[in-house]
């Protein structure tokens, strides 16, 4: 399926060309196609994803509470890997390796957050936009899945198996 | 004042800027006295920048040579 809407995407890009203007990047431009005919294509096979679902916070979106004492200090804080710049985590086959599973294992809707903001670098109001989230939600579900993909790299750099 | 935990949960909204004016004062106030909780931060800002300095994807093979085709396929119609 996802390859079908990229050629769809592809197709409406190169139509639509003469009709882009340069009100908004093109990238944006880009991802309201691809949205459109992801959704449009979901309805037609009737797997359309509700979007607007937020469920409570599982148990890896928070920091585990065992790890804070009864007073919310940190009891088992976490374990120093700043040394890494973003660019070797990026880089280098085991970090990125662990990211992008961790990525892959979100739940749609935080992905979608996740890759646009994060990966892709899109603007708040545009990632609402696209995905018709409300702010609210939008700051939730990157936050969720920030933290989750936080955590893998941590479980990784204690020594534990890439979750 | 904040807890660590209650730090961990506002750490998103520090970093895209969406806190009030106290509560960044409140954030800043505690990183300023708490190591674990830099790190925290400095950790989550790296994840996030990270994520946005991964290598794009590869198109499959398939894929890329079906889009190349329709192009010359877009460029022909043009061209009529």
């Amino acid at each position: 399926m996802a390859e079908e809407v990229v050629q769809e995407t592809w197709m409406a890009v190169l139509e639509g060309l003469d009709g882009f203007e340069e009100r908004a990047s093109f990238k944006t431009w880009l991802y309201r196609i691809l949205a459109n005919r992801a959704r449009s294509r979901a309805v037609r096979e009737g797997r359309s994803v509700p979007f607007s679902a937020l469920a409570d916070a599982g148990p890896e979106e928070r920091v585990d509470p065992e790890r804070f004492d009864a007073a919310g200090r940190w009891r088992d804080p976490p374990v120093g890997w700043t040394d890494q710049t973003p660019e070797r985590l990026a880089l280098e086959a085991e970090t990125r390796r662990v990211m992008e599973v961790a990525v892959a294992a979100l739940p749609a809707t935080q992905r979608a957050v996740l890759v646009l903001r994060d990966e892709e670098g899109l603007e708040t109001d545009e990632i609402c936009n696209l995905l018709g989230l409300t702010v609210t939600n939008q700051r939730v579900l990157l936050h969720r899945a920030r933290t989750r993909v936080r955590q893998a790299l941590e479980a990784y750099m204690r020594g534990g198996r890439p979750c | 004042m904040l807890t660590c935990k209650e730090l961990t949960e506002l750490v998103t909204d520090y970093a895209e800027g969406n806190l009030s004016f106290v509560d960044r004062l409140r954030f800043r106030v505690h990183i300023g006295m708490c190591r674990d909780c830099r790190r925290y931060v400095r950790q989550v800002k790296a994840t996030a920048a990270a994520l946005g300095a991964l290598p794009v994807p590869e198109l499959s093979p398939d894929l890329e040579q079906e889009l190349l085709r329709r192009f010359d396929d877009w460029k022909q119609t043009r061209r009529s």
